[in-house]
Parts: C-alpha cells; sequence; structure tokens
C-alpha cells in the first residue's frame, strides 16, 4: 500500500471564521415522520467533529437517507435540532447551510439536471451568487479533483454511472463545502469505477459522512461507524471495533468481513 | 444506448456553419422562415431560389444533401392537412369528385395554394433541420436565453431535453421487464393475451407517470440542495465576432433579395 497523506480539514464556523473545536454536525434528538404518516426516525442524535469521516451504516428503510436530508434543511418539521459547525438549521439560514454542507444524491441522474458537465458543476457557485470567473476557476478545479477534466463539454447523460458519480460529486466540490454528505456513494459501481472513487474520497480534505452498505470501504475509509436501524443509532464508535462485534452487526442485517 | 440517437439531430462536422454563434443562427432561421412563409402563392422561382440556398448551407456545413432531404420528410404528413385547400378555394374546376351524397371539385386556384403551402413548410423544416444539426442543444437553449426568450421557457426545455433521456431509459426499463416475464410455456404462445398486454401497457403507464413524479421530486430537492431559489442563472460563453456580423447580413441581404424576387416575378 503506498502511503497516503491525508489532508487536513479546513475548519471554520458558519460564518466562516476559523474553529478548529467546532461540531461539524450536531444532530439532537431528532424525529421525523413522512407526510403519509410513517415514521422514519425515532430520536436521532449524533456529532460529528470537523475532519472526521464517518460511515452511516444499518438496513434498507433505516432511515439513512432521511437523516441525510434533514442535514441540508431538505427535510424539516420533526421535533429535535439539528445545527451545521454551529448553525442552526433554520429556513432564514439555509443559504448558508447550503453552502456548507455538500450533498450528493443515490442517484447521479437526480443530480444532473443540466444540459452539460460543466453548467452542472457550475450551477451551485453560480448560485451561490459567485461573480462568473470565480465561477469558472471552480469549475475547472472541481473537475480536476474528480479526474473529469476534459469532460466539461461532454452531455450528462451520454455518461457512464461512474462517470456520472465523479461528476455528482464535483458539483457539490465546487460550492466548496466543508462537510460532504454522501448516500451509497459506491452503489452501482464497477470494481474498476469504486476502487477510484475510494482513493477520490480519501484524498479530499473534507468532514465526511456516508450512508452505505459497502463493509469494505468502511473498513478501507471511515474510522468511524454508526449503525442505524428502524430510525434509531444503535451503535457508534470505532469501525474496528464494530466490525469485530458479530451479534451486532447480524443483530442489524449486516455481514461481518 | 440507442434511444439516445433519437435526441440527438446534432451531427459534429469542422464547418463554418458549426462555428457561427448559435444567436445567428436562431436568428437566420426564423428570419428565413417567416419570409418563405411570407412568399406570395405559386412564386416557384423564389421557392428554387432558397431551396438552392438550403442546399448551399447543407453543403457549407458538411452535412450532405441526403441527410437534410430525408429528415424533412417527417413535416409531409402534416402538410398534407392542407390539401382540403383544393377543394375550398374558389376557381376553375379542373375535377370533380363523387363522394357518396356529397360532390367535391377541384380548383385550379387550390391546388396552386396547396403546393404552396406544401413546399413553403418544406423549405421551412429544412431550415430548422439545418440549425439543430449544426448547433449543440446546449448552445441552442443559451441561445435562447440571450435572445431574451423567458428564462423559464428556456430552463423547460433544458429539463425537457435532459431528462427525455432519463424517461427513455426508465421506458427501456419497464419494457425489458415485461419482455422477460412474457415466456412462452410448450401450448400457449408467447407474449400473453392482447388484453393481458393491454393491462400491462396501462400499468407501465401509470409507474411511468409515478416514478417521473418522484423523480422530479428529487432533482428538485438536488436543485435546492446547490442553491436554487427560483432564478436559473447561467454563463455567457457566446461573444459575436466579426464573420458572425458577416453571416448575418449576409442572410439578411440574401432573405430580402428572395422577397422582393418572389414579389415582383408572381
Ligand atoms: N417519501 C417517502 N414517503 C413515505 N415514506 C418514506 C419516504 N421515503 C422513505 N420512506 C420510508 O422511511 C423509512 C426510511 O427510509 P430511508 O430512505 O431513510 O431508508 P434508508 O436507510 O436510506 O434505506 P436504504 O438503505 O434502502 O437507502 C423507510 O421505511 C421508507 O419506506
Ligand atoms: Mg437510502
Amino acid at each position: 500500500m503506498p502511503i497516503v497523506h491525508e489532508p487536513v480539514a479546513r475548519c471554520v464556523d458558519g460564518w466562516g471564521r476559523p474553529a478548529p473545536d467546532t461540531l461539524a454536525l450536531e444532530v439532537e434528538d431528532l424525529h421525523f415522520a413522512y407526510p403519509d404518516g410513517h415514521v422514519a426516525l425515532r430520536g436521532v442524535s449524533l456529532q460529528v467533529h470537523c475532519g472526521e469521516k464517518v460511515a452511516l451504516v444499518g438496513p434498507n428503510g433505516a432511515g439513512k437517507s432521511t437523516l441525510l436530508l434533514h442535514l441540508n434543511g431538505l427535510l424539516n418539521g420533526g421535533q429535535g435540532s439539528v445545527r451545521v459547525m454551529g448553525m442552526p438549521v433554520t429556513t432564514p439560514n439555509l443559504p448558508f447551510i447550503r453552502a456548507r454542507v455538500g450533498l450528493v444524491f443515490q442517484n447521479p441522474d437526480d443530480q444532473l439536471f443540466s444540459p452539460t458537465v460543466y453548467e452542472d458543476v457550475a450551477f451551485g457557485p453560480l448560485h451561490m451568487g459567485l461573480p462568473e470567473e470565480e465561477v469558472r476557476r471552480r469549475v475547472v478545479q472541481a473537475l480536476t479533483q474528480v479526474g473529469m477534466a476534459h469532460y466539461a463539454d461532454r452531455l450528462s447523460y451520454h455518461l457512464s454511472m461512474g462517470e456520472k458519480k465523479r461528476v455528482a460529486i464535483a458539483t457539490v466540490l465546487s460550492m466548496h463545502p466543508d462537510i460532504l454528505v454522501l448516500d451509497e456513494p459506491s452503489a452501482g459501481l464497477d470494481p474498476r469505477a469504486r476502487r477510484g472513487l475510494i482513493n477520490l474520497l480519501r484524498t479530499l480534505p473534507i468532514t465526511m459522512l456516508a450512508s452505505t452498505h459497502d463493509m469494505l470501504m468502511v473498513r478501507e475509509l471511515f474510522p468511524r461507524m454508526v449503525i442505524m436501524d428502524e430510525g434509531r443509532i444503535v451503535a457508534d464508535g470505532p469501525t474496528a471495533e464494530l466490525l469485530e462485534q458479530t451479534e451486532l452487526l447480524e443483530a442489524h442485517g449486516l455481514e461481518r468481513l | 444506448m440507442m434511444l439516445h440517437n433519437a435526441l440527438d439531430r446534432y451531427h459534429d462536422r469542422p464547418s463554418s456553419i458549426h462555428d457561427l454563434d448559435p444567436r445567428v443562427k436562431v436568428v437566420v432561421t426564423l428570419l428565413g422562415i417567416f419570409s418563405v412563409l411570407l412568399l406570395p402563392d405559386g412564386a416557384w422561382g423564389a421557392y428554387f431560389l432558397v431551396w438552392c440556398a438550403v442546399l448551399a448551407v447543407a453543403l457549407v456545413a458538411r452535412l450532405g444533401v441526403g441527410l437534410v432531404l430525408r429528415r424533412s420528410l417527417v413535416a409531409l404528413p402534416f402538410a398534407l392537412v392542407a390539401i382540403t385547400l383544393v377543394f375550398t378555394l374558389p376557381g376553375r374546376t379542373l375535377f370533380t369528385l363523387q363522394l357518396g351524397a356529397w360532390e367535391i371539385s377541384a380548383s385550379d386556384a387550390g391546388l396552386v395554394r396547396f403546393s404552396s403551402v406544401l413546399v413553403r413548410s418544406w423549405l421551412s423544416v429544412q431550415m430548422a433541420i439545418l440549425l439543430v444539426a449544426t448547433t449543440r442543444i446546449p448552445d441552442l437553449l443559451h441561445a435562447l436565453r440571450h435572445l431574451h426568450v423567458p428564462a423559464l421557457l428556456v430552463t423547460i426545455l433544458a429539463f425537457m431535453v435532459r431528462y427525455l433521456a432519463v424517461l427513455l431509459d426508465e421506458v427501456t426499463r419497464l419494457l425489458r421487464a415485461r419482455q422477460a416475464r412474457s415466456a412462452a410455456s410448450a401450448q400457449g404462445k408467447a407474449g400473453g393475451s392482447l388484453l393481458w398486454r393491454a393491462r400491462v401497457a396501462g400499468n407501465m403507464t401509470g409507474q411511468l407517470f409515478l416514478r417521473s413524479l418522484e423523480r422530479s421530486d428529487r432533482i428538485y430537492n438536488a436543485m435546492v440542495a446547490r442553491g436554487f431559489r427560483g432564478q436559473y442563472v447561467t454563463i455567457n460563453p457566446h461573444r459575436m465576432r466579426r464573420r458572425d456580423w458577416m453571416a448575418l447580413g449576409l442572410a439578411f441581404a440574401a432573405l430580402t433579395m428572395i422577397q422582393w424576387l418572389g414579389r415582383t416575378l408572381s
């Protein structure tokens, strides 16, 4: 294995001031029910420190995606509170929150809605109201980061799944988020694309929270693991330790490696 | 994916037409179509000149005359609706048809009007084909935006283009799922009864609708997550160069001349 120097995450508070001790994410006793009455979250509490890379695992329907959508204010209205970089997720704060939290959806077809790759990556910075020069700089930078620089003029719908995933990540990197939130990043990728994605995520100097069923990736990439089931967090700790607890894993539909 | 090819009418060729500013191409195409539609009936000389101009552009764009002709045939069925003109316009009677209790007669003026409508719509379609074959869709959308077409309209068009491909994929998936399950047993014939197939088709339409609805929800979420607040912003990649102005002027002059000829000659 080559030695990888993991870059250090930038830690600032919600107002852009350096704050190394801020909690990147702070979820407190969060409840949520979908409009059809289905209760998806039953009191979730979670803290993620700046610079941490955390995996969120659990069986289908555990509420992982529901929790992730709360971090960006896309879902709200239940009991409990969410804070991002110390800033409460409330309607007036949403524009700031959304610039801080880069949310990558599970299906890249939902994320890539512009005609070309370039426009998709430019969408976030443009809507943050940045000047044109800065937008262009960031687009090139983000595409280079994910290794897709020469795809700028391609039409999104002609790309392969792995390429779409990379571009989807670039679309939020161009917003220079402090926290990257990924919903099942490695689902639907072939081994090579998956490997590429893991290497990419390893080099990104950002706080990360990723929901996934890919336990190999968890072991390799995420030092901390949070297990969710039936809308609750049932375990939270160092990945290496949790992966040893066969009973715990089996009780929540996870496989021991 | 083969279905995507049905969406892409763009033909990548290095040519001075491809290279023109998309705004010029949009404006010239619209002017051209208007100008053709304004030509009087039976101005055959002018029609011929327009056709020559269309062919010339197709040649300069290295598209091949065949491609433009083949694609332009799609317009004919629509233009045929105008056939009633032959029988409704007053004029010298050419022939009479007996349709049950009715007797309808074709007039010479009607025939001229009908053929003119046919030729003019066919020419207009060829111009539109030239436009989409030499301009990428994103460029077209930008051009529309810069020509002050309402942002909402352009955004809707952009989404349509983007998600038609996704929708087609969805349709392919559903069709495949049906095909995979319509196996033949030893006695029966494959594909099931007509009624069964009709029911499956009905279900699939419903599925497609629901999936599209949920997808539109998720896309909106993805946009909001990246700071969308109801206003669509784009970068301006277009700049008018000298040759763009020249092409615009040339096209304008040609159209004016054809218009003038068409009116004085007929
Ligand atoms: N729009 C919705 N309306 C109603 N119920 C929903 C909706 N979305 C999700 N649910 C329900 O909420 C629960 C949690 O769903 P969620 O998508 O958060 O699970 P998940 O942990 O992400 O699962 P997966 O691993 O399959 O992605 C599930 O039981 C699901 O059926
Ligand atoms: Mg999910």
